[in-house]
């Protein structure tokens, strides 16, 4: 392509697209105070993760047996108290 | 981009420092020096205001959770400009283009140009090439093109040297030509 083919696709370019930003126009600005917006952001983050830690525990763990297990673990740890260090130890 | 208002007036060195520790009010000292610059950038790139705004926060959050990489000895803007730009750049790729007939298809349809020799429909299919160009193509062609920004900003948001944004410029161009000569214009 020649020098003087992609000046005029520059040019085409400008004429298609104008400038969002003139240099004579004082800057844009957003339309809303962002500030809450980042801070909710950042606020909400730590907590998304963990409500998504959560849900993919339960996700993961709501197969019958795994759900069967913890169960039968209950069970055995209320009928026989002894047994919680052995299951500590295990863990 | 030009000028970064209030930003040179301010001694940041001590809220820069602040913020990489974490402070929150440092962080939001600095949000209200940039934003509008950060603002501006995005939207030159993304060229959709309500898409900018999103962006703006976005680009802030990862300012933040990067800011244990901030390097003392760079300053802010440039920092801020790359990642606005990188952050512009991930929206533009999860974009479909035909969900970017915004007004400025319209406008390209009824715009009055200074060169008679270019149709409402010339303009139309230029904007139409432009936007079935690859993103990182697209970006530096708008910000060196359309926006007239220096090569040397570009190549530090892009995070690419000056002479990879002239032939990035020059690869759109390239794919612009071609497209339009399939359409049956010859530029």
């Amino acid at each position: 392509m020649s020098a003087h083919e992609e000046d005029r696709i520059r040019e085409l370019l400008r004429q298609a697209l104008t400038r969002v930003v003139a240099e004579s126009k004082p800057a844009p600005e957003p339309g809303i105070d962002l500030w809450p917006a980042v801070l909710h952001r950042l606020d909400g983050q730590p907590a998304a993760q963990d409500i998504q830690s959560w849900l993919g525990w339960v996700r993961l763990g709501s197969s019958w047996f795994d759900w069967a297990l913890l169960a039968g673990v209950a069970v055995v740890t209320v009928a026989f108290p002894a047994s919680i260090p052995l299951f500590l130890y295990y863990l | 981009m030009g000028t970064w208002p209030n930003a040179a007036m301010v001694d940041e060195a001590g809220l820069l420092d602040r913020f990489r520790q974490g402070d929150v009010d440092a962080f939001e000292e600095l949000f209200r020096l940039h934003q509008r610059a950060v603002y501006g950038w995005v939207l030159r790139i993304v060229r959709n205001p309500a898409a900018a705004e999103d962006l703006t926060v976005e680009t802030f959050w990862r300012i933040y959770q990067a800011r244990g990489r901030f390097e003392a000895s760079r300053t802010f803007e440039p920092w801020a400009r790359r990642i606005a730009t990188h952050a512009a750049l991930d929206w533009l790729r999860v974009q479909r283009p035909e969900s970017e007939l915004t007004a400025e298809l319209l406008s390209a349809q009824s715009r009055s140009t200074a060169d008679p020799g270019v149709t409402a429909e010339i303009r139309v299919k230029t904007w139409q090439a432009f936007m079935r160009l690859p993103p990182r193509l697209r970006v530096a062609a708008i910000l060196a093109v359309v926006e007239e920004q220096p090569h040397k900003e570009v190549a530090e948001a892009l995070g690419i040297s000056v002479t990879a944004v002239k032939l990035r410029v020059f690869r759109a161009c390239r794919l612009l030509r071609k497209d339009l000569e399939r359409q049956g214009i010859t530029p």
